[in-house]
C-alpha cells in the first residue's frame, strides 16, 4: 500500500464503517476490507477507476462530491477519509463540514502550496508552479482550489475543529523528520486527521 | 455465412425446456393455481458444487428466450445475447444460466393464454393477478427442481431488476449478489400513468371482448401495437430519438405527404404491429399491474432501508444517464438503502444516449463494469466447487 494510505489505515479500528471521498483504485479500502474487515464503500466518477475497484471487490459508488453528500444520514460512518481529493472540489470548506456531518471523524490530506519547491518555481519563474505532487499545467488542472498548510488550519480554526493528528510528508509520501519542524515548506503532502468541535 | 452454432461469443442453438410444478401454488392476491409450468432455458454448464448458477429475470415484454438461436435461420439472437454468452459480462463459460419465462407471462409458461386444467379453456382475463414476489417463489421452485440451492447472482434489468431485489429480500439465504439494472424500488407516479394509458389502449379496443378475445378467434391488435408504442417513446431517450429517426421523411418530400411520413412514426408502427403478433394482451396488462404493486418498502412501513435489512446479499445497482422511465435517481435510492443497511454495493451510472433500452445494448463502459463484477463472482462460484470436489474426492 501507498505510505500514506497505511498510515491511515492504521487509524482505523477493525469493523469500522469507513467512507472514502476520492476513492480512486481503492487501494486503501482493499485493504482495509482485506485486514481489518471494515464496512467501506469509495465514492469515484472515473470510470477505469471503478472497474479497477469492482475487480478488487470494492464498494465502489459512483457519485461527485460537487453534487453534495446529502444522501448519507448523519453520524453513519467512523472513519471518512478523502485523500488528495479537497483541492479539486468546488466548496472544500461545505465538503469538510459534510465529512463532519457524516463521520465521527475524518482525515484529510492535501498537496501543499506552500511546499519550498512550488515557491521557488513562482518566484524564480514567475509561473504556476508545477512539481511531482503538481504534475498539472495551470489551465488544465483538477486542482482548483489549492492551499498551504496554513490555509488550511485557519480554515480548521475557524470553523473551531479538533485536529487530532497532523503531520506533512514528501511527494513520495514519506515522512522525514526535518519536515515536521517547518511543515509548511518542507512538507508536500500535508495529513490531517479531525474531529467535530468540542 | 457463418451458422449461428458458430458465432463466436454466442451460446449457439439453444432449446427451451419445460418444468411442471405439481400441487397447489398459492399466489399473494390469495387465488391458487393447481401446479404450473415454466418455460425456460439454460446456457452454459453448472459445476459439481452447484455453485455458479445465474438466474436471469427478465422484463416487461421479455422471455425465457436470452441468448443464442432457436434456429440456424433466427434472423435475431434472444432478447440479452448482448450481455450473456461465452466470454461476455454473464460468461457462460464460467456460469450456468437459467433463463425462465415469468408465471403469466406468454411464450410458454402457465398464464393468460395457456389452458385453465380446471375448465378446459384458456385462462384468459380469469387468470389470477400475479406479483414479483409469486415470480420469486415459482422461480425458486425451479431451482430446486434444477437442484440449485443458491444462485451466485440474480440478474435482471427493469422489471427484471424488480425481481431481483426482491429475491435478496425473500430468500436471502439463496442469493449470492443481486444485479440491479435500470430498475427502481418502486414505480413513480409517471411510470404508472405509462403503465396505465397502455392498459386503457388495449382494454378500450372493441376487439378486447373483456379479455375473452382468444374464445372469439380475435385480437385486440389497435391497442397492443398503441401500447408497445407508448412504451417504446419511454424506453429511448429524447437525443437517442433523435440520432435514429430525426425528422427524416419516408418519401424525402413533403409534397409527396402520405399518411405514414416521418421515419419514427413508420419505425414505431412497425414496432406496434409486431408486438401485437407475439405479445398477450392479457399478459401485457398482467405484467404492467406486477410492475405498478411492486413496493418491498411498502411492506415496512414504507421503510427501504428496513426491507432491504433481511438480504445477505451483495448488490450491483447500475442506471444509464439518460433512461427517463427507470431513472438514474430510482437506482440512487436503492443505493443509498443499501449503503444504510450496511449491505455490499457497487454502484454505476453509465453515461449512454440509449435512454431505458441502454441495458439491453453492448455499451463498452456497461459491460465493462458488469463483467467485472460477474467475473469476481465466478471466480468466488469456482474456487468453491473445487473446495467441494476436493473434499468429495477425499478418501
Amino acid at each position: 500500500m501507498r505510505p500514506d494510505l497505511e498510515i491511515i489505515a492504521d487509524l482505523i479500528k477493525p469493523g469500522a464503517r469507513v467512507l472514502d471521498l476520492g476513492c480512486g483504485e481503492g487501494e486503501l479500502l482493499a485493504g482495509l476490507q482485506a485486514e481489518k474487515q471494515v464496512n467501506g464503500y469509495g465514492l469515484d466518477v472515473d470510470p477505469d477507476n471503478i472497474a479497477i475497484c469492482v475487480r478488487k471487490g470494492v464498494n465502489v459508488i459512483e457519485q461527485n462530491l460537487d453534487q453534495g453528500l446529502a444522501n448519507f444520514p448523519d453520524d453513519s460512518f467512523d472513519m471518512v477519509v478523502m485523500t488528495e481529493t479537497l483541492q479539486s472540489v468546488r466548496m472544500p470548506a461545505l465538503v469538510l463540514d459534510e465529512m463532519l456531518r457524516i463521520g465521527q471523524e475524518c482525515i484529510v490530506t492535501f498537496p501543499n502550496f506552500g511546499h519550498w519547491r512550488s515557491r521557488w518555481h513562482l518566484f524564480l519563474k514567475g509561473r504556476m508552479p508545477m512539481a511531482p505532487h503538481l504534475p498539472h499545467d495551470w489551465h488544465d488542472t483538477p486542482n482548483i482550489h489549492l492551499c498551504t498548510v496554513k490555509d488550511f488550519e485557519r480554515l480548521v480554526r475557524d470553523k473551531g475543529l479538533r485536529i487530532i493528528q497532523r503531520f506533512v510528508a514528501g511527494a513520495d509520501h514519506r515522512n522525514r523528520p526535518r519536515m515536521s519542524l517547518m511543515p509548511n515548506l518542507f512538507g508536500a503532502i500535508a495529513f490531517y486527521r479531525l474531529g467535530r468541535p468540542e | 455465412m457463418a451458422k449461428h452454432s458458430a458465432h463466436e461469443g454466442s451460446v449457439g442453438i439453444v432449446a427451451p425446456q419445460r418444468f411442471h410444478a405439481t400441487g397447489e401454488f398459492a399466489l399473494q392476491c390469495g387465488e391458487s393455481l393447481d401446479g404450473f409450468e415454466l418455460v425456460y432455458e439454460t446456457y452454459g454448464q453448472l459445476n459439481a458444487a452447484r455453485s455458479n448458477a445465474v438466474l436471469i429475470c427478465h422484463a416487461l415484454s421479455g422471455n425465457h428466450h436470452a441468448a443464442g438461436y432457436h434456429a440456424e435461420d433466427d434472423a435475431k439472437p434472444g432478447w440479452w445475447d448482448a450481455c450473456i454468452g461465452p466470454g461476455k459480462a454473464v460468461d457462460t463459460n464460467r456460469f450456468f444460466v437459467v433463463s425462465p419465462n415469468n408465471l403469466g407471462g406468454c411464450d410458454g409458461s402457465t398464464g393468460p393464454a395457456t389452458l385453465n386444467p380446471a375448465t378446459g379453456e384458456v385462462f384468459g382475463p380469469a387468470f389470477p393477478t400475479v406479483t414479483v414476489r409469486d415470480w420469486v417463489r415459482s422461480q425458486a421452485a425451479l431451482a430446486d427442481h434444477l437442484g440449485i440451492e443458491r444462485f451466485a447472482a440474480v440478474v435482471g434489468g427493469s422489471l427484471g431488476g424488480m425481481q431481483a431485489m426482491q429475491w435478496a429480500i425473500d430468500e436471502p439465504e439463496r442469493v449470492g449478489a443481486a444485479v440491479l439494472i435500470a430498475s427502481a424500488a418502486k414505480l413513480s407516479a409517471q411510470n404508472i400513468a405509462f403503465n396505465e394509458i397502455a392498459r386503457q389502449a388495449i382494454t378500450s379496443d372493441p376487439q378486447f371482448r373483456d379479455g375473452h378475445y382468444r374464445s372469439a378467434n380475435a385480437n385486440p391488435d389497435m391497442g397492443l401495437g398503441l401500447a408497445r408504442m407508448i412504451g417504446h417513446v419511454t424506453y429511448l431517450s429524447d437525443f437517442g430519438m433523435g440520432q435514429k429517426f430525426g425528422r427524416e421523411l419516408k418519401s424525402g418530400n413533403v409534397s409527396a405527404a402520405r399518411d405514414v411520413e416521418f421515419q419514427v412514426e413508420s419505425y414505431l408502427r412497425h414496432q406496434g404491429q409486431s408486438f401485437s403478433q407475439r405479445f398477450d394482451a392479457n399478459t401485457y396488462l398482467l405484467m404492467t399491474r406486477a410492475l405498478d404493486f411492486f413496493d418491498p418498502a411498502g411492506e415496512c412501513g414504507g421503510d427501504l432501508v428496513a426491507a432491504l435489512e433481511r438480504a445477505q446479499s451483495d448488490f450491483l445497482v447500475l442506471s444509464f444517464s439518460t433512461d427517463w422511465r427507470f431513472s438514474a435517481a430510482r437506482s440512487k435510492e436503492i443505493v443509498d438503502a443499501l449503503i444504510a443497511a450496511g449491505k455490499n454495493v457497487v454502484s454505476a451510472v453509465i453515461d449512454s444516449a440509449h435512454g431505458h433500452d441502454s441495458f439491453l445494448l453492448p455499451l463498452p463502459r456497461y459491460i465493462s463494469v458488469f463483467k467485472a463484477y460477474m467475473d469476481r463472482l465466478a471466480a468466488a462460484a469456482g474456487s468453491a466447487a473445487s473446495t467441494e470436489a476436493g473434499s468429495a474426492d477425499a478418501p
